[in-house]
């Protein structure tokens, strides 16, 4: 157990990797959540208003993700997903890519949040009275139009409780990366308390930093709720 | 795709799966457990309870498992061996292994969960029947386990459903801890066999089917007190 003066020695040793980690953190959950709701929205469209194969097809993603634990899912999708790419890239005559554990990342944390946001921005948007939509329908307002005017804004209420839960999912989730071996925060605080062998100190440390950032999205989150409820009647 | 692995390693694989159900059934039970208290004192509890109950479900439920399951197993680990007394207690052969800290870090994570959805289960049940409960002269205790923590349960009945399916979604974490359920076999199998999609796909397979049977049980739970809308 080291000393209290030792645990600050330590710290401003490995205090950097530990901020580069925690960076690294925030760059790949705010990538996969971005990527993660354009999948989601094309995802809720398409179960709200595409043809039979694609809601099959999107019912079948949406289960299958929600049902498989997201870390079985995204060690095979780490690795059978640069694998495939691969293959189709030599199939077609291309040269094998090397995909960067960020991209891998990005892609695998937006994949599984894509099947998330597809349900909560179906049920916000089946949550706006549907007399909103005919409205906008009668006013000959085009879909993307409609879209963007109509169901977007009055959707937002709906779905930012959602959709701030999943935030706070998919930079917890990150730290699952590390099991792939990416480096964030939770690799970077395994590293730094394997060598050190301040193993309680850096976890400690480590959990404090996801908690900050927890909290701060939290106060964020709450705002952006406010903000976008103005005009609504209140709940209570 | 090849399976030619399957017949030597099922009992693995059983093994595996039977340890992932006891990881979630005891993390589950004990969870619950801790979680009515924690629920119920943020509703009803002296305020510095209250306050308790709030820090601990938001410093839990605002850091990944993954980390949590670490600071268990690499710090309280690493820090038990060094306190004689623990040592030399008839508990060390127990707290030496990997599947008590799986199980505690498990079990801490569940309550702080469930602790604030019984919260909400808690608040959500109607005044009027708990002012019943009093008119009739039933003391606290009485109220509790009568009306109010029956009532409470029935209403987060199906959020927990989905909770236990989540916790199921968890438990392959304590892999990484050296504990062999059915994810730890599967990724023993791929380091033995290097084969490196079947035994994935075939977990992934274990969990869908896992999670149909949690599914379906929570059905007939809520079937059992059916619920007027």
């Amino acid at each position: 157990m080291p000393t209290k003066a030792g645990s600050l020695e330590l710290l401003s040793q490995w205090g950097g990797n530990l901020l580069v980690g925690a960076l690294s953190t925030i760059q790949i959950s705010l990538w996969a959540y971005a990527f993660g709701l354009c999948l989601g929205l094309l995802g809720a469209v398409g179960k709200l208003n595409g043809g039979r194969v694609a809601r099959g097809i999107l019912d079948g993603y949406t289960t299958i993700v929600r049902s498989v634990p997201e870390l079985v899912l995204i060690v095979i999708l780490y690795y059978a997903g640069t694998d495939t790419l691969n293959r189709v890239l030599a199939h077609f005559g291309f040269d094998a890519v090397r995909i960067s554990g960020f991209m891998a990342a990005v892609f695998v944390l937006a994949f599984v949040q894509g099947a998330y946001s597809t349900e909560v921005l179906r049920g916000a948007i089946q949550a706006i009275p549907i007399g909103q939509i005919e409205a906008a329908r009668a006013f000959g307002m085009a879909p993307v139009l409609r879209f963007r005017r109509i169901i977007l804004p009055a959707m937002l209420p709906y779905a930012i409780p959602g959709l701030a839960n999943l935030w706070l999912n998919v930079t917890k989730d990150s730290a699952l990366v590390a099991v792939v071996g990416y480096s964030e925060l939770a690799l970077a605080t395994r590293q730094a308390a394997g060598g050190t062998k301040a193993y309680f100190l850096f976890y400690v440390v480590a959990a404090g930093i996801y908690l900050t950032i927890s909290i701060v999205s939290l106060f964020f989150f709450g705002r952006l709720e406010r903000r976008f409820r103005r005009g609504q009647h209140k709940a209570r | 795709m090849n399976w030619d692995w399957l017949p030597q390693y099922a009992p693995l694989l059983l093994h595996g799966i039977w340890l992932t159900i006891v990881l979630l059934v005891i993390s589950c039970s004990f969870g619950m457990a801790f979680a009515i208290p924690i629920g119920l004192v943020q509703v009803t509890g002296p305020l510095p309870l209250a306050w308790l109950a709030k820090g601990f479900c938001t410093a839990i439920r605002g850091t990944p498992l993954l980390v949590q399951i670490w600071l268990l197993y690499y710090g309280l680990g690493s820090l038990f061996p060094s306190i004689p007394w623990i040592r030399d207690s008839f508990m060390w052969p127990v707290l030496r292994e990997g599947f008590f800290y799986g199980v505690l870090a498990l079990t801490i994570s569940f309550a702080a969960y469930e602790g604030e959805i019984m919260r909400g289960g808690f608040m959500s049940v109607p005044k009027g029947e708990l002012e019943a409960a009093r008119a009739f002269g039933m003391s606290p205790f009485t109220i509790l386990r009568r009306i109010w923590f029956p009532r409470a349960f029935r209403l987060v009945l199906p959020t927990l459903g989905g909770e236990v399916i989540g916790q199921l979604k968890a438990t392959p974490l304590v892999a990484t801890i050296t504990i062999m359920e059915v994810f730890g076999v599967g990724s023993k199998i791929r380091q033995d066999t290097y084969h490196v999609y079947e035994p994935l796909l075939l977990v992934a397979l274990i969990y869908v089917c896992l999670t149909f049977v949690i599914t379906r049980i929570f059905l007939w739970i809520e079937r059992q007190v059916p619920q007027k809308r």
